[in-house]
């Protein structure tokens, strides 16, 4: 079939075609971007925090009237309390084991700073410092967190400390996360190195790397260290206290159901409200809510508005077909089979649709160059724009089907007759 | 004529119902897309406090050490330290001024049936109350003197005191706060301006705090800070920092009542940044901003950037849709040459037609803006059963009901100018001739 005569048709009802190719354009462009939007929000809520997840449960309390952490005999009944809770979470049944823990993945509250290979740094001077989030915990955060060991050892009991929450001694000992330790020593022989915390002047020497461990805030802020925690062995002493807790598989429910009466039976001056105890896979779906609400939305809109082209696509089509009724009749009374006729509306979309793409794919990377300027988007990989053009060629094609069908079934006799 | 084109209208629009279903829910999806978005964007971009919020204002100094300052280009601070809020409090330079930081306290209620429970608190010096005009429902807010003696009294808000007192006259009551007793003095009316303007570093919207004590009396029962610290130099960490600590994390709202007395108190931060650093406390030169409510939300880029990215998509998607309308109209009307062209033969005029096919397309609209309506509606429902803690808040006001018909109309009419104008172009001879 000559494509010469099918454009000298269109030139006829130019209005129509540059209306549909227009469409076709924008839809491709919108969807495109929309995609890959969703592509970015699945990656995000898909990277493993590099905890077991399963099992896991973290509680929140508060003491009231606790003592104050400002005072160093203060520290040490806070101290003695929150060993208490943690000899009676450990016992309960059900339990694999307990650490006391500032924050976890995923829970955006953080305690972050910067670290150092030299002494006395000061934190602005981006040069000598890569940032890093901290964990404070202890010996049985290993098997609680279910992070591997890459390299070096965990934390012994003999190296947990404890410290009033807003003193700042020195920290003898620490294990950083694979991203972190590559950032610092890029040798890759980090463990048994100094490294200095917060601008200190005394070392801290690593004893161990794990292999991944996410930064608690999911926020854009932390694009730049979301893999590189420190972890800390020290309990912080403060009017609250965090506690994360493995169960025995199964046990999840019942352990998080004991939990409260437990601590409460241990010192019922303190308040646990209902959001204090709070599976692991509850603290995910809350980080993550407005990223998946995103994604669904965006799914959505691309669905309805791939549905009002192909809409579009059957009208114009139609009323194409009815326009052409006797033309049509002629062309089979000339000996045109009815699949040719079904292939020159085939054609003609694909045509049409074919224009719009190439316009859709310009208007598919400025779409994404000016999002990039307005909302810290990243490239368009052409993949996506790829299949946005497969997408929207098939779908001409499925939408032109049911017209052009119609066209193909217009009898020869129609040319004899007046139009 | 307007009513006989109308009834032409309706009779074109019946003759053809696939096509005119098509046209109106293209219309209605596009409009109930957007429509559900600006009402989102509208109600998160609002003035927290209207009336009010042009004579707020949030006065920023940088108190940071010399360490990576770039002239011009490095941003004051976006909070206070205890000793530059102290000092700017008791300069009473403003109008008004109000020294403040949020935090969380433990309530143990008095009567045994309620376990203690969190409550978010705001630690406060009095002008907070009469600066942003909090409504009492009881009482009052307490004054200066009660700042000055750091006295155990606190405001709760109409929310804690229905279920502490079944919302009851609380005032005189005991409060017992972190284990400590506090008498109740006020009790606020409904007052919840969103977004949450005075401390963006909690949640923005829709969460305002239940207790409200004097700032002095917070430190001395070492009530616990919850919010952002921002440290340098060897500041450490900790969530309530020292008072001497190089940290920031209270806020600082000044209350001035003309432009002229803003120009004299940002000139004054200029004055007392430099007098700091002769001081040899601060080491940059003087970096002040002084930005009012409006400016300072705009400034922290306070609504969300999914919500425009949305009302972005949004916007696309009823372009989509009006070009389809575009594309369906332009059939629709061409199909009809011959019954236009017998109007054209009879005397119509091009004009005639012309806004014959505009009612037309104007129909089209007003349906498709209902069936938006309708959309917007169970879109903004949707919305509300959303997690985001602006999900409440997302309601239709009779501002966005006007501007949804309006922009329905003003779309339909603008999909139908080409069309008809194509319409109109046709030849009445040729249109006879072939029948």
């Amino acid at each position: 079939m000559k494509l010469h005569p099918m454009i000298a048709a269109l030139r006829k009802h130019k209005a129509g075609v540059v209306l549909i190719a227009l469409q076709i354009a924008l839809t491709l462009a919108i969807v495109c971007n929309a995609i890959f939007i969703i592509g970015q929000r699945i990656d995000r809520v898909n990277r493993p925090t590099g905890l077991d997840e399963s099992n896991l449960f973290l509680v929140t309390q508060q003491w009231v009237g606790a003592p104050s952490a400002d005072t160093p005999d203060g520290v040490a009944k806070l101290d003695a309390m929150q060993k208490e809770d943690l000899v009676a979470l450990r016992n309960l049944p059900g339990v694999a084991s307990v650490a006391p823990i500032n924050s976890l993945p995923l829970l955006n509250s953080s305690w972050n700073g910067a670290v150092s290979l030299k002494p006395d740094a000061k934190f602005s001077d981006t040069g000598n410092n890569v940032r890093t989030t901290y964990y404070f915990t202890d010996d049985q955060a290993m098997s609680t967190l279910g992070v591997k060991l890459a390299a070096g050892r965990w934390f012994n009991a003999g190296d947990v400390q404890n410290q009033g929450f807003r003193d700042n001694p020195p920290r003898p000992i620490v294990i950083v996360t694979k991203a972190l330790a590559d950032k610092l020593f890029p040798k890759g022989d980090a463990v048994g190195k100094p490294i200095y915390v917060d601008g200190s002047s005394a070392p801290s020497t690593i004893v161990g790397v794990v292999t991944r461990l996410q930064v608690p805030s999911t926020g854009s802020w932390v694009n730049g260290f979301t893999w590189n925690a420190t972890l800390v062995p020290t309990r912080l002493d403060a009017g609250f206290a965090r506690y994360a807790v493995r169960t025995k598989p199964g046990q999840l429910e019942a352990a998080m159901k004991a939990a409260a009466p437990t601590l409460y039976k241990v010192n019922p001056l303190r308040v646990l409200d209902d959001d204090s105890v709070k599976s692991y896979a509850d603290i995910r779906a809350e980080a993550y809510r407005a990223d998946v609400g995103m994604a669904i939305l965006m799914g959505v809109i691309c669905l309805v508005l791939l549905s009002v082209t192909a809409a579009g696509i059957v009208g114009l089509t139609s009323f194409w077909v009815g326009q052409r009724h006797r033309q049509i009749g002629v062309r089979r009374a000339l000996g045109a089979r009815k699949v040719d006729i079904l292939h020159y509306f085939q054609l003609e979309n694909l045509l049409i649709a074919g224009s719009g793409a190439v316009i859709g794919i310009v208007m598919a990377i400025g779409l994404n160059l000016w999002l990039m300027r307005l909302y810290q988007m990243d490239r368009l990989p052409v993949v996506y724009t790829l299949i946005g053009v497969a997408a929207v060629l098939v779908l001409g094609q499925c939408a032109v089907f049911v017209p052009a069908r119609r066209a193909s079934n217009v009898p020869p006799v129609t040319a004899t007759r007046a139009a | 004529m307007f009513g006989y084109y109308f009834d032409l209208a309706l009779r074109s629009l019946a003759r053809n119902k696939v096509l005119t279903a098509l046209m109106v829910l293209a219309i209605a999806l596009g409009i109930g897309a957007s429509m559900t978005t600006l009402t989102v964007l509208h109600v998160l971009s609002g003035d927290p406090l209207p009336g009010r919020s042009g004579t707020l204002y949030y006065p920023q100094i940088d108190p940071q050490d010399s360490r990576g300052y770039l002239p011009g280009k490095s941003k004051p601070m976006d909070q206070v330290t205890w000793i530059d809020g102290m000092n700017l409090l008791q300069a009473k330079r403003a109008d008004r001024q109000a020294l403040m930081t949020g935090g969380d306290v433990a309530v143990q209620p008095g009567n045994s049936t309620l376990d203690p429970f969190y409550e978010d608190a705001r630690y406060t010096t009095a002008d907070f109350f009469t600066m942003f005009g909090v409504p009492f429902q009881y009482g009052h807010a307490w004054g200066a003197a009660e700042d000055e003696a750091h006295e155990r009294v606190a405001v709760i808000s109409s929310r804690l005191n229905d279920k502490l007192f079944g919302g009851g006259d609380s005032t005189g009551k005991a409060l017992r706060l972190d284990g400590t007793d506090f008498r109740i003095v006020g009790v606020t009316g409904d007052w919840s301006p969103n977004p949450n303007f005075y401390d963006l570093n909690r949640k923005s919207y829709d969460e305002n705090e239940g207790v409200f004590v004097p700032l002095s009396t917070s430190q001395d029962v070492g009530m616990v800070h919850d919010g952002s610290v921002d440290c340098w130099g060897n500041g450490g960490g900790g969530n309530t920092p020292d008072h001497n600590a190089p940290c920031v994390w209270l806020q600082f709202w000044v209350q001035l009542d003309s432009p002229a007395k803003a120009a004299a108190y940002k000139t004054f931060l200029v004055h007392y940044s430099e007098q700091q650093k002769a001081l040899g406390r601060f080491q940059r030169p003087p970096n002040v901003e002084l930005r009012n409510v409006m400016q300072w939300l705009d400034y922290n880029q306070v609504v969300p950037d999914d919500v425009r990215l949305q009302t972005w998509l949004a916007l696309g998607f009823l372009l989509v849709c009006l070009v389809n309308t575009v594309g369906l109209m332009l059939a629709k009307f061409l199909r009809r040459a011959s019954e236009l062209g017998v109007r054209r033969a009879l005397g119509a005029s091009k004009k005639a037609l012309f806004a014959q096919l505009l009612v037309e397309s104007g129909v089209v609209g007003l349906v498709g803006g209902m069936g938006g309506l309708l959309l917007a509606f169970i879109g903004l429902w949707l919305v509300r059963r959303q997690p985001a803690s602006y999900a409440a808040l997302a309601h239709l006001d009779p501002a966005m009901l006007f501007t949804t018909f309006l922009l329905a109309l003003g779309a339909s009419l603008l999909a139908g100018l080409l069309p008809a104008w194509r319409a109109c172009q046709v030849a009445p001879a040729l249109q006879l001739k072939s029948n």
